[in-house]
């Protein structure tokens, strides 16, 4: 079982929803992100998406693209996003780290190459927004191989055939997105929301993670109430722009701490 | 893969891509799972009218009628004579409605947004052609009609931005990013997954996920189409080699797609070698890039040591693009075409030739096909054709090639 399996197993049979939080390697500055990292742990975060900048972030919205802009002009490479993992890793071996961005990167180091390092970092998933299961065999095959789990995305025009063909290439978790396809645009619709997850667990056999609209506690409890997992990623970083310089880390586990108090007000 | 194994239908023609969309190694649907639907819908809209009689006959009707299809091949005579060699013809998309081959393919997919009942067009734009020839057809039509365009690149083509607006269409600046075609491309895929039920995405080129590498280059090859009953016409044969200019590629697809199993026939796509490939100031992803994933497809890319895709230069903005379309890169690996870098002097050189010479302002996208044939030619046999697509005329580019020479308006 994987550490992601673990943790998210450990997570249900106490009734408890996972929160993972998502912020880009690199912003506001690359050495915030190790203590960035910690502070989302310490403030009742389960795993840690990190973002892997890249030049044309097609699928995200405006804040994250900023985001990614931001790390890039630090010079953040995708070896020096496993670099931050690692680090991450010397003090922390419990919390699951979760990688998500875009094929380019990750193809020019290598497949075989990149999931070697990824693993040795410390890496235990992958999302790669613009590989559909269909593109992707190869990546899909290494990483299982090495005990790394590809995370896919369904969205709600998801067809139950596409859900199916996600479902035979996920492991971990899969993470349902809005339509409104980037992240960060769209407001909440529960009922929606509601409708779609119970049919998508049904298919997928493994923990189902929500992740728009999600921006206070209001909302991540009505997610929560759903699903298996909340995921927050606009919200995060529009928390580190509005921060004055030194305060980004305070900042973000204040925040953080209570969205964790309203998830566990459902679990109660 | 030698040409010799060119993938064959049961007739014998060329089939790429396949049913996904893959020219072997390279293609494909590379986009996340919130685009899936509105691809697979397009993708089922085309595959059923691409052979609706009653769709081919609007497309051809409208091509004739509203477009001025066919475009005449033109014996650039005097060019020809001054340069003492083979005999260079041209291929006169530059006499389009619009002024460019990229009419065909906005017609083309107007028609099938029409069809699937959307009131809606979207478009990326970089230097304003694609942007101005896609709201010609929301007005044709009675489409409503976005176009996005990095705000730089809305700074530097001011007359087609108004030219957009007098055809009645809204032109959003896009700000992220380098702020220029990629950029707009970009923002464009996002207003279609927030809007895809109403609303249909015109892209300009053969590049993007599948089908539009493959149905863009349909649209086009009403281009190729026509030269291989006028090239005998005029010189009772098909020509020796057919030169078009590169940045996408779709004036390049659509002119060589219906000769690609004529194997008599070279084919040489133009790509935009800016200041010189040695300078990495330039846009030519074949020549000096390497394969990657961009935009939803695979191809060949200009992209720095950790696979970021890098900033790209061109004088002229309708090749100032970082990838290319999927089919290039693999008639670029398989040697079906040859791909050569033109820089910008050597493109400007040739734009001034044809100007003096032939009474012809060609685009500056163009004039890097045109500058290949001046190249070619000296070197060959007077008996032999060099056919250059003349893609699109150059009012356009006025104000650029009169900063080039020191002179404002």
């Amino acid at each position: 079982m994987s550490r992601i399996q673990a943790v998210l197993a450990a997570l249900a049979s106490r009734r408890r929803k996972a929160l993972i939080p998502y912020i880009c390697a690199g912003d506001p500055s690359p050495e915030l992100t190790v203590p960035l990292m910690h502070a989302l742990v310490e403030s009742g975060c389960d795993i840690v998406e990190l973002g892997v900048p890249f030049s044309d972030p097609m699928a995200d919205g405006p804040v994250i693209q900023r985001a990614s802009e931001r790390a890039l002009k630090h010079g953040v490479s995708l070896a020096r996003v496993l670099d931050m993992v690692a680090d991450f890793r010397r003090t922390d071996t419990r919390t699951p780290v979760v990688l998500m961005g875009y094929a380019n990167p990750i193809e020019h180091m290598g497949l075989a190459s990149f999931v070697a390092a990824a693993k040795a970092a410390g890496v235990d998933g992958v999302l790669v927004v613009d590989y559909p299961p269909e593109e992707c065999a190869e990546y899909d095959r290494l990483m299982k191989q090495n005990g790394l789990d590809p995370i896919f995305l369904l969205a709600p025009t998801s067809t139950p055939e596409r859900v199916d063909a996600v479902a035979r290439a996920a492991s971990g978790y899969v993470y349902y997105v809005s339509l409104k396809g980037v992240t960060g645009a769209a407001s909440l619709d529960t009922a929606d929301v509601a409708r779609r997850i119970p049919e998508i667990k049904a298919r997928v056999g493994i923990p189902v993670g929500v992740g728009f609209g999600i921006r206070d506690a209001q909302s991540a409890q009505a997610v929560g109430g759903i699903a298996d997992a909340v995921v927050i990623g606009s919200r995060i970083i529009q928390e580190l722009e509005t921060s004055a310089p030194g305060q980004e880390v305070a900042n973000v586990r204040r925040f953080m701490s209570g969205i964790r108090g309203a998830l566990d007000q459902i679990a109660a | 893969m030698k040409p010799n194994d060119l993938p064959s239908d049961a007739t014998g023609r060329y089939s790429l891509p396949d049913a996904r969309g893959h020219f072997g190694p390279y293609g494909g649907i590379f986009v996340s799972e919130t685009l899936m639907h509105a691809l697979s819908e397009l993708k089922h809209a085309y595959e059923h009218y691409r052979t609706d009689p009653e769709f081919v006959a609007e497309f051809a009707y409208e091509l004739k009628h509203y477009v001025g299809r066919p475009s005449p091949i033109y014996h650039a005579r005097r060019l020809s004579e001054t340069l003492g060699g083979a005999q260079i013809y041209l291929k006169r998309e530059d006499l389009n409605h619009t002024g460019a081959h990229k009419v065909n393919n906005t017609m083309g997919q107007a028609l099938l947004a029409r069809r699937m009942g959307k009131p809606r067009v979207i478009a990326e734009t970089g230097a304003g052609q694609h942007g101005v020839a896609t709201a010609t057809m929301a007005a044709r039509f009675g489409l409503e009609c976005v176009v996005y365009m990095g705000s730089e690149d809305i700074k530097r083509q001011a007359a087609n931005v108004y030219r957009m607006k007098l055809l009645g269409a809204t032109v959003v600046p896009v700000d992220s990013g380098s702020r220029t075609l990629k950029d707009a491309l970009n923002e464009a895929m996002r207003d279609w997954v927030t809007n895809v039920e109403n609303t249909f995405y015109i892209i300009g080129t053969v590049a993007g996920p599948h089908p539009y590498p493959m149905m863009v280059r349909d649209f086009n090859a009403v281009v190729g189409q026509e030269c291989l009953t006028q090239m005998p016409e005029l010189i009772g044969r098909q020509p020796d080699a057919i030169l078009a200019c590169v940045g996408g590629g779709s004036n390049a697809m659509g002119i060589f797609h219906p000769y690609i199993g004529r194997r008599e026939v070279r084919l040489i796509g133009c790509e935009a070698g800016g200041s010189g490939l040695s300078s990495g100031r330039h846009a030519a992803s074949l020549s000096a890039g390497s394969p990657g994933v961009l935009h939803g497809n695979r191809t060949y890319l200009l992209q720095d040591a950790d696979g970021q895709i890098i900033e790209t230069h061109s004088i002229s903005a309708g090749l100032d693009y970082p990838g290319v379309g999927p089919e290039h890169a693999w008639l670029k690996d398989n040697g079906r075409a040859e791909y050569v870098a033109v820089t910008d002097d050597e493109a400007l050189d040739a734009f001034h030739r044809l100007c003096r010479l032939e009474g012809i302002i060609p685009a500056l996208e163009s004039s890097h096909a045109v500058a290949q044939a001046i190249k070619m030619a000296p070197g060959m046999p007077k008996d032999k054709a060099l056919l250059v697509n003349l893609s699109g005329r150059g009012d356009k580019d006025m104000h650029t090639v009169a900063e080039r020479s020191g002179i404002r308006f």
